[in-house]
């Protein structure tokens, strides 16, 4: 990357760079998107975990496609084609627990980015458009995730399908021939298996490189948030730059690069020393084919799901349709599109924020987690009613958000990042 | 050059030309949404199904694929059967009128079979989908794994996935996650016990 010097105008230069930059805007991309992108001075931990989703989604690219290479998307083939890989093909398993293991990262460090911007307020205006990018982003992965593990053709692949497909069956009128449509078939069979494949390779990486793109284009043009949640482009300096920016290379290149090195060497713990995480990565009975005749005792998705999972399942039916679980499931994802217009605190960071949105904050990622515990657990004993109590708290932090925000009590915000 | 531009000319033609590329577009979308249907391969194998369940004993069940999906044919002891009407206060629809049946079994009650001491039914949890587990015994734990079924079971279905119980009839507790009681299939039954899964009435061929 240093073979491009900074001072180069466009088109001005001789030189292949020249002749490019006539053509094509390259230095200015890089000027614009790199070396002049002013990003604040004071980013903490919680900035890693942009760039860390950045590299894990290019590793699923990368291991993705060598993986496809080997599999064999047919309902006949698929399971022995997964352990052909395992087994036969040189470093096969490699390229295997990278990709498994690499849907859990990608969901590890979306988790984490999204709760730095219930931190610091990274959603709120002018940075709606670029959270809602990001929210587009959050429900494709679950889409890619979903269709992913359909794809080895375990008995947890087709038993977590049917669940989530007939999910679908429960909104009235055309519920059963949604789900007829989404199968193509009577059951979860060679066909749901095919299509699920193409848009797990093809559709939904495409529309997730798009969203990544405009996600990142939204967050250059409005300019990166900060732990202070303050403009920094408020304060120019007579260059016109930020007096607390710095430019992103090379000091934020370098200090990613620490980042990069940290999380690959947990990662790489990972893949090599505890591929399956105890059955949280890779559950169990995805080990034995897939088997319509027999449904695994206890059926509970990936762990990142599970929060998810266990408001679906806190919502028992009523008038004759379990369609209000669904319900509860869709608005727990599409509340957080919201997010922007729902807190309304005159500040954005919570270093300045009153003790109401820290406790509410700390309520619902405590409720969050043990949601995500309840969804692992079979539905008897304490977990359904802690379910329901959390599912409501969950609700509760977002809905409520408009009023507590706006009784809170804040401190004042400095001109300047601290 | 004219520069009297008709600007509402221009509008509307622009209009028309954008609303006639939308139909097409929606017409050309048909083809790419129909292909997601059941193709003529997965319809011809959702042909109806051939069970002989006279060498069933009683208390046993068959499970058999019909359309991908599993379906279970039991054969019901006498004394089962005696419970069958006694519960109807804990059932969620006790007389399935809004559960998924044809109506010659909807007619039957609590049977909910053309002939009772055989119950045909899909083994797929009107819940989510799951298969449920044959718990057929009276108060008995064990067979399931450990769960407990209480002291007052009177025998029936268990889904290990939500926790759903249905009654050996497939008919639903009350307060279950499933919604429905288990949907029970066209069916034919014919004097010797000859089940043909997918059609109303048997062939006429004996």
């Amino acid at each position: 990357m240093a073979v491009i010097p900074e001072e180069t105008g466009s088109g001005d230069s001789g030189g292949l760079l020249g002749w490019i930059d006539a053509r094509f805007p390259l230095s200015k991309l890089w000027r614009e998107q790199v070396s002049e992108y002013y990003a604040p001075k004071n980013f903490n931990f919680w900035y890693y975990f942009g760039v860390l989703s950045l590299v894990v989604l290019v590793n699923q690219l990368v291991t993705g496609i060598f993986l496809a290479m080997s599999y064999k998307p047919s309902a006949a083939e698929a399971f022995a084609s997964v352990e052909y890989i395992m087994r036969d093909v040189d470093w096969g398993w490699l390229i295997r627990y990278m990709h498994s293991t690499g849907a859990s990262a990608f969901f590890i460090v979306v988790y984490l980015h999204m709760f730095r911007a219930l931190l610091y307020g990274s959603a709120r205006k002018p940075r709606e458009l670029l959270w809602i990018f990001g929210c587009f982003i959050f429900v494709l992965l679950m889409a890619e995730a979903f269709m992913g593990y359909v794809l080895p053709w375990g008995n947890m692949s087709f038993w977590g399908a049917q669940v989530i497909v007939s999910l679908f069956g429960s909104l009235p009128v055309i519920g059963g021939a949604l789900v007829e449509w989404i199968r193509g078939d009577y059951v979860i069979a060679d066909a749901t298996l095919n299509r699920f494949f193409a848009l797990h390779v093809a559709a939904l990486p495409v529309a997730l490189i798009f969203l990544a793109i405009a996600h990142l284009m939204a967050l250059h043009e409005v300019g990166s948030l900060n732990p202070d949640g303050i403009e920094i482009k408020e304060h120019k300096g007579a260059d016109g730059h930020p007096l607390d920016g710095i430019p992103f290379h090379p000091y934020y290149t370098v200090k990613d690069l620490v980042g990069i090195v940290v999380f690959l060497m947990l990662f790489c713990g990972v893949i090599f020393y505890a591929p399956t995480f105890g059955g949280m990565f890779l559950e169990a009975p995805n080990f034995e084919p897939a088997n319509l005749l027999q449904t695994p005792p206890h059926i509970s998705p990936v762990w990142y799901f599970t929060p998810y999972y266990a408001m679906l399942r806190a919502v028992p039916s009523f008038a004759g349709t379990q369609v209000w679980g669904v319900l509860v499931l869709g608005s727990a994802v599409a509340v957080l599109f919201f997010l922007p217009w729902l807190d309304r605190s005159p500040v954005k960071s919570i270093r300045y924020r009153g003790p109401i949105y820290k406790i509410a904050l700390a309520i619902f990622s405590v409720a969050f987690v043990i949601l995500g515990l309840c969804g692992m657990k079979p539905p008897s004993g304490i977990y359904p009613l802690l379910a329901k109590i959390c599912t409501t708290l969950y609700f509760a932090f977002f809905l409520l958000m408009p009023w507590y925000t706006r009784i809170d009590s804040v401190k004042p915000v400095p001109q300047r990042v601290t | 050059m004219n520069d009297q531009v008709d600007h509402s000319r221009r509008r509307l033609l622009t209009i028309a030309t954008v609303g006639t590329g939308a139909v097409g577009l929606a017409f050309a979308a048909a083809p790419f949404l129909a292909s997601w249907q059941p193709s003529a391969r997965a319809k011809a194998l959702g042909a109806p199904v051939d069970v002989d369940a006279s060498k069933l004993e009683e208390g046993q069940m068959l499970k058999v694929v019909w359309r991908g999906q599993p379906v279970f044919v039991i054969r019901r002891p006498k004394t089962v059967l005696d419970l069958l009407g006694g519960h109807d206060a804990v059932l969620a629809d006790p007389n399935s009128s809004s559960s998924i049946q044809p109506d010659y079994i909807k007619s039957t009650g609590a049977a909910r079979a053309r002939n009772p001491e055989f119950w045909v039914g899909l083994a797929v949890c009107t819940h989510l989908g799951c298969s449920p587990l044959g718990a057929f015994e009276p108060n008995n734990a064990s067979q399931l794994g450990g769960v407990d079924l209480g002291r007052n079971w009177p025998g029936g279905f268990y889904c290990p996935c939500h926790g759903s119980k249905y009654d050996i009839s497939g008919r639903v507790y009350k307060s279950q996650p499933a919604p429905t009681n288990l949907t029970v299939p066209p069916y034919a039954i014919s004097a010797d016990a000859h089940i043909v899964i997918g059609l109303d009435d048997a062939p006429k061929t004996a």
